[in-house]
């Protein structure tokens, strides 16, 4: 699925494998060629060898500086690989879902019930994104679900690289559904597209109402807001409307669920739901797939 | 933190561009910031340098050209000017606004030599 890839992540370990391949035909990346890192502003101050470029300009009143027009959105590498991920998704009819929320909001407790509940109904797996330990990844392995863990290490959300290459090792099931559980953090992940169908935003209860309008990005791009821990509700002050109209204000279009993952209160919604999504994106595929036969048809009888 | 990875993605270009345009070294990025792309410039900044260190861009300027946030107002409807995602249509202060532009993170231009 990596076509082009930079792997320019040095922390980032798929299943504990770092990943520190270098394609061929590719250009080997900074962090790679200076083993050390970003620091040595000492050791550092020349310029890398790129031998090819025109003659070096730094000596005194021979600047051959010029402008150079480029254009292209930082983000385009990892839209690339998205893309590529969303394509590969979409072909095998398989629905990603990619869940985001602060750290202990209930993903992995909702996931667990979630895959344990539907094991029966369409073949599930699992992409656990983590920036150090596998705990996650072996709570949902208990499961049965097929499971792949990412270690960002520092890295504050997953990338569109990094799933490519946890969805060629994980090789879901086609027809069924994958869940990518993103780095506990309501900002990063935001910016970071995976390829994935939705964004499901996990908030909960506890961790105040303004959160919507706190991080608005997140919640912007979000499907559906799963308002999670709802049996500690007669415990807490918090203002579940409110807390809803915030989302709306940031995202109008706003779907919200509220569930408890450790009850399984709300879950026939959330599962009916998720039942939605798939029958759309497996309805789609058919109708891409009619659409090619009949193409292939319409060339067979012209070819009489 | 993901300005930290996005300082990254820009020296992964600068590396290419580099290559492609045959120059060695950069001396100023200019870079278009959407109002809603998410990115704190100040953070930006800090990590811009901090990744360029010992690259072909070390100690490069980086010049930020914002650029407004623009919306689709579903009760006006019509465009408007949006300052961030929480803000109210300016015309009617609904909050029935889609966001249509400026929200992306864009080079637009380098000096180089
Ligand atoms: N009362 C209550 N506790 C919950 C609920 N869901 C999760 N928890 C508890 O919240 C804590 C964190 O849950 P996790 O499922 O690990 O949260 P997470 O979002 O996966 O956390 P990170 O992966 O670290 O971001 C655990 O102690 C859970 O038992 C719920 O619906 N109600
Ligand atoms: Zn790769
Ligand atoms: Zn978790
Ligand atoms: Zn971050
Ligand atoms: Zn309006």
């Amino acid at each position: 699925m990596c076509n082009v890839c930079g792997c320019g992540e040095g922390e980032a370990r798929v299943e504990g494998e770092a990943h520190n391949h270098v394609h061929e035909g590719q250009q080997i990346p900074w962090a790679l060629r200076n083993p050390g890192g970003n620091g040595g502003g000492a050791a550092s101050g020349r310029d890398l060898d790129y031998g090819a470029g025109p003659a070096h300009a730094h000596a005194p009143g021979l600047s051959q500086s010029r402008m150079v027009q480029i254009e292209q959105d930082v983000l385009e590498k990892n839209d690339r690989y998205a893309a590529e991920n969303r394509e590969w998704l979409s072909e095998r009819g398989i629905l990603a879902l990619n869940l985001v929320s602060s750290p202990g909001s209930g993903k992995t407790t909702l996931l667990t019930r979630t895959v344990t509940d539907l094991a029966e109904r369409y073949p599930i797996s699992v992409v656990e994104g983590d920036q150090q330990t596998r705990n996650d990844a072996e709570r949902l392995r208990a499961t049965g679900a097929a499971t792949v863990q990412i270690n960002t290490g520092k890295g504050c959300h997953l990338d569109g690289h990094m799933v490519g290459h946890a969805l060629e090792r994980l090789q879901p099931a086609e027809h069924g559904v994958v869940f990518i559980e993103n780095v506990g953090n309501l900002v990063c992940p935001s910016s970071f597209d995976l390829g994935e169908d939705a964004k499901v935003v996990v908030l909960s209860v506890t961790e105040g109402e303004d959160k919507p309008v706190k991080y608005p990005d997140m919640f912007h791009r979000a499907d559906l807001m799963l308002l999670n821990k709802t049996d500690l509700l007669p415990h807490l002050d918090f203002d579940k409307d409110q807390c809803i109209a915030y989302a709306r204000q940031v995202n109008p279009d706003i779907e919200v669920l509220e569930v408890s993952a450790t009850t399984g209160e709300g879950f026939a919604a959330w599962y009916e739901w998720l039942e939605g999504r798939r029958k759309g994106r497996l309805e789609h595929l058919a109708g891409d797939l009619e659409l090619r036969a009949a193409r292939l048809r319409a060339a067979l009888s012209e070819n009489g | 933190m993901h300005e930290m990875a996005l300082c990254e993605s820009i020296l992964d270009i600068l590396q290419e561009q580099a290559k492609a345009q045959r120059f060695s070294r950069v001396r100023t990025v200019r870079l278009e910031v959407g109002a809603l792309s998410c990115v704190e410039s100040e953070a930006l900044r800090f990590n811009f340098e901090v990744v360029t260190r010992g690259s072909l861009a070390e100690g490069a300027g980086l010049e930020l050209i914002e650029v407004a946030g623009e919306a689709w107002c579903l009760v006006c409807a019509q465009p408007v000017t949006v300052g961030g995602l929480l803000d109210a249509c300016p015309l009617c202060g609904s909050h029935q606004t889609q966001v249509t532009g400026g929200d992306t993170l864009q080079i637009k231009e380098l000096e180089v030599d």
